[in-house]
């Protein structure tokens, strides 16, 4: 496989993954106004929770899902219940991203704590040479497209639920204008919790297919989260559509810099195109403005 | 009778409504004219767009027969034409009087009411004249007691009223209240209407929309209907009362306000 | 002069004179935290002249003070500078970060308050990630500082002057600005952005002078920063935590006001420093940085001052109307308008007869 296509199929993929990650942190945007700093760290926990399940119970990392899900969707709805509801006053949304950074930095001491700040990379199956499948002399890890599969998996899921179901219908109004949905009879707390957990509930997927194909330590919780918001801020900030496609264009863009330029500055680049961004479109690709005054 | 403020054929639509459609309407100077119309007749669209919050799709708006189509708001202010809104924006923390200050301050109308413009940023806010002027028009609208206090603390007639002076200090040409009566009790709705009558009387021109059918019928010089973004009928308040088609265009009768703020 | 500002300006005095006076107490453990807690005074102060008077949290303020670690750091490098001389490259700092605060402002201030966050953040991230790759900043390794060979009991007093000239100017600069017409354009901006843009304020203009002039102070304590680590490194010139600091503090002790960045700080920092020396494990003091910071918003949302202050109030009108109402109700002002009388009528909670707090 050319060496173009092979960053641009590891870029895609790649950013089908991040993609999930982003889909979730510009869901909690769109339904509760707040950036959840959180995520990125939270993205780690998943990977570190799939760590251990693997380590110490030989718990495979796909399997470990059906725990390291319903867990993550538990700690979300915690959260969002404990430390953003009880926020009231006007500079509400500026607090709740202050206590999302707050519950960060927990996550990381006590992840520090824990595990320490070695890197820790999973060893079985997903990541041994056998998992590969063999195209045009590149051998793309099957982990790449599993990850991608199941991020694709959840997106699907997320716009059926948004789409389909009564549930979705409320976020949706809820998204829209909360005083509102609260006279039509939607629960908007309920509504808040619970798409905190889901969003949350998402990265422990995320943080399993990330902690899969890279080492990470708690550290990487600041890459991560930086990475995410300048994907929805490129994307448009509340736009699912945007998240995924904003994900994976700037990933694939990482990749080829990595390959065709310096894998140094891929990172600035990344950056670089976020500013260029918002220079002449501060909305990113998809963004509506910002709807609630503050 | 010179006319002050014209719009010419603006359209507006949002999405896949059309909000403003072909809207003509003139404002004489020195009148009072009221612009009536059942909710979502595009209304506070067409302040919107006469003061620059949001762009017209065709369509013009003069002053003086200057053209000011989408001119931002505020060169819209600056040029003379103060507006309230709906729901009442005043800057919350600061307090009544620091509300004033600031629409007087960045006003650059007639020099010779305000201070001496300096170009010292760390100027206090607020001279003597700027704000013996300010208490002035506190006392006319009646709030003056309350100078002192946050803005967050006034009721919401109260709110109205400090809206009102702080369009006041910068000196507009023309006025344009949206909603001056809504929500607000009866003894203040009176107190409105006669301090509108009173600037009105010094030279301010004003265009009011307003669902409260006495306050327009009592105050206003001419009347214009609006009914799907279109003026259907204009003419004084007994010709309107009573003209088929602007009972037609309200369900109910045009003293009942059955769509309620 | 009224009594309240006699007494506000007398205790203030008061409070920079017992500071000067720290040092004199030849204690360089206490001289060495006093340092750090005139630090984070200066630079609260300074954030919220921008963040908290218009109301745009900024998590990238890291970026000022890196600069100013940096620029002082390349400067005595190059020019092998020591002692005295490193001192006069503060200001410079303090410049450098201005500059920087400009092209970085007119970005980030087109957006709305939420992308601006995010703005701040990915700023913050970028300057690290410069720091960390370019080869002049040094690379992981940083910039080595001068070594000073000062007697060890003073050895802290130039640094703790510095920050105190600095707190105290930023303070000055914060009450200067308040009162200004400039400072009335801030808090304007902050009550309702887009109204204020309607009457005829330039926003942009206004907001990014305000961004550009909190850079300064923390530019220079940045290049302090350095001489006083002796060396300049990516993850401390560049530090995420300085910025929820900066937030805490300032949320603590009263987000938006004046005295409440400084008192914010000056409760906090002293735990923080010694936090830093008696527990050995920096993880868990970030646990309890985290922790402290999500009790102070949930239960002080309007922090520690305007909460006391708002108490204080209410028992003054509590105790004014217990001893008013023994007499009777006070006549109406002659010649009130009818308009005041409905106003009143109207009126549902409108603040108590004196008025709600003035600020």
């Amino acid at each position: 496989m050319g060496t173009f296509l092979r960053a641009v199929t590891d870029g895609v993929l790649e950013g089908g993954v991040y993609g999930l990650m982003a889909v979730g942190l510009t869901l909690i945007f769109g339904v509760l106004d707040i950036i959840n700093i959180a995520q990125g760290i939270m993205v780690v926990l998943g990977a570190y929770l799939t760590y251990v399940l693997w380590t110490h119970l030989h718990i495979d990392q796909f399997v470990g899902l059906l725990i390291t899900i319903p867990a993550m969707f538990i700690l979300g709805v915690a959260v969002q219940y404990l430390f953003i509801r009880p926020l009231r006053g006007r500079e509400r949304t500026s607090m709740s991203l202050l206590a999302c950074y707050a519950v960060a930095i927990i996550i990381e001491g006590v992840l520090y704590q824990i595990f320490g700040s070695n890197y820790v990379s999973y060893t079985d199956y997903w990541t041994s040479p056998q998992a590969t499948v063999e195209i045009g002399g590149y051998y793309l890890p099957y982990i790449y497209l599993f990850g991608f599969a199941l991020a694709v998996l959840f997106v699907v899921l997320i716009y059926w639920m948004l789409y389909r179901t009564q549930f979705g219908r409320s976020i949706r109004a809820t998204m829209q204008d909360h005083t509102a949905a609260r006279l039509i009879g939607i629960d908007v707390n309920r509504v808040a919790a619970l798409t905190f957990g889901i969003a949350v509930a998402v990265t422990a997927a995320g943080g399993m297919v990330y902690g899969t194909t890279t080492a990470f330590n708690p550290n990487t919780g600041y890459d991560l989260i930086s990475r995410l918001l300048a994907i929805i801020v490129l994307g448009g900030m509340g736009s699912i559509g945007g998240a995924l496609g904003a994900a994976v264009l700037m990933i694939t863009v990482e990749s080829l810099v990595d390959v065709y330029w310096n894998p140094q500055w891929s990172v600035v680049v990344f950056y670089a195109v976020l500013v260029l961004v918002l220079v002449f479109r501060p909305q990113g690709m998809f963004g509506r403005k910002e709807a609630r005054a503050q | 009778m010179t006319v002050l403020l014209r719009t010419e054929g603006v359209s507006k639509a949002f999405g896949g409504v059309q909000a403003l459609d072909d809207c003509t309407l003139q404002v004489e100077e020195g009148s009072i004219a009221g612009l009536i119309g059942p909710n979502g007749s595009g209304k506070t669209t067409l302040f919107n767009m006469i003061t620059g919050y949001g762009r017209v799709d065709s369509g013009d708006v003069f002053l003086n027969d200057a053209k000011i189509t989408n001119f931002t708001p505020d060169r819209v202010f600056a040029l003379g034409i103060g507006r309230t809104f709906q729901l009442t924006r005043v800057f919350s923390r600061l307090t009544v009087m620091e509300n004033m200050i600031v629409a007087a301050h960045t006003k650059d109308r007639s020099g010779h009411h305000g201070d001496k413009r300096t170009r010292n940023p760390f100027a206090r806010a607020g001279g003597p004249v700027t704000r013996r002027r300010a208490m002035e028009l506190l006392e006319f609208t009646g709030i003056a007691k309350l100078a002192g206090d946050r803005a967050e603390t006034l009721s919401y007639g109260q709110r109205k009223l400090l809206e009102l002076s702080y369009v006041l200090i910068a000196e507009p040409e023309i006025i344009l209240l949206d909603e001056p009566a809504g929500g607000v009790n009866p003894t203040l709705i009176g107190t409105i209407s006669d301090r509108i009558r009173e600037l009105n009387r010094q030279g301010t021109t004003f265009l009011i929309v307003e669902h409260n059918m006495e306050f327009v019928m009592g105050l206003c010089d001419q009347v214009t209907v609006l009914d799907n973004g279109n003026p259907v009928v204009t003419g004084p308040p007994d010709v309107i009362r009573n003209d088929r088609r602007v009972l037609d265009a309200y369900l109910g009768t045009a003293e009942e306000d059955d769509d309620a703020a | 002069m009224k009594p309240a500002v006699l007494w506000r300006g007398g205790s203030l005095v008061a409070l920079v004179a017992v500071a000067a006076a720290v040092p004199l107490l030849n204690n360089p453990l206490v001289t060495n935290v006093g340092v750090f807690v005139l630090m984070y005074v200066g630079s609260a102060v300074a954030w919220n002249i921008f963040s908290g008077f218009t109301g745009y949290i900024s998590l990238g303020a890291a970026v000022f003070f890196g600069t100013g670690v940096y620029t002082t750091a390349l400067l005595t490098e190059h020019l092998k500078l020591n002692g005295g001389a490193v001192f006069a490259t503060y200001p410079l700092g303090g410049l450098a970060a201005a500059v920087i605060a400009v092209p970085f402002g007119l970005i980030a201030l087109r957006v709305r308050r939420h992308t601006f966050v995010v703005v701040t953040i990915a700023f913050f991230f970028i300057f690290q990630l410069m720091a960390y790759d370019f080869s002049w900043t040094g690379g992981t390794l940083g910039i080595l500082g001068p070594i000073v060979n000062w007697d060890p009991n003073t050895f802290y007093n130039p640094f703790y002057y510095t920050a105190l000239i600095v707190a105290v100017g930023s303070a000055v600069l914060a009450w200067a600005i308040w009162g200004s017409r400039f400072g009335l354009q801030l808090r304007a901006i902050r009550d309702d952005e887009d109204r204020a843009r309607g009457l005829g304020v330039k926003t942009m203009r206004v907001k990014l002078t305000a961004f550009v002039i909190s850079a300064f102070p923390m530019g220079i304590l940045g290049g302090l920063y350095f001489f006083l680590q002796g060396q300049a490194l990516p993850e401390y010139a560049f530090n995420p935590f300085y910025d929820l600091t900066l937030a805490l503090m300032s949320f603590l002790g009263g987000f938006g006001t004046l005295s409440g960045p400084i008192f914010g700080a000056l409760l906090l920092e002293p735990y923080l420093g010694y936090a830093q020396y008696q527990v050995t494990n920096a993880y868990v003091a970030e646990v309890v940085l985290g922790a402290l910071f999500l009790a102070v918003i949930i239960f002080l949302p309007r922090g520690i001052l305007p909460t006391v202050g708002e108490k204080f109030t209410s028992w003054r009108v509590a105790w004014v109307r217990r001893s008013a109402g023994a007499q009777a109700a006070p006549a109406e002002p002659a010649g009130a308008s009818p308009a005041a009388d409905a106003v009143k009528t109207g009126a549902a909670g409108s603040g108590a007869p004196g008025g709600g707090s003035q600020r």
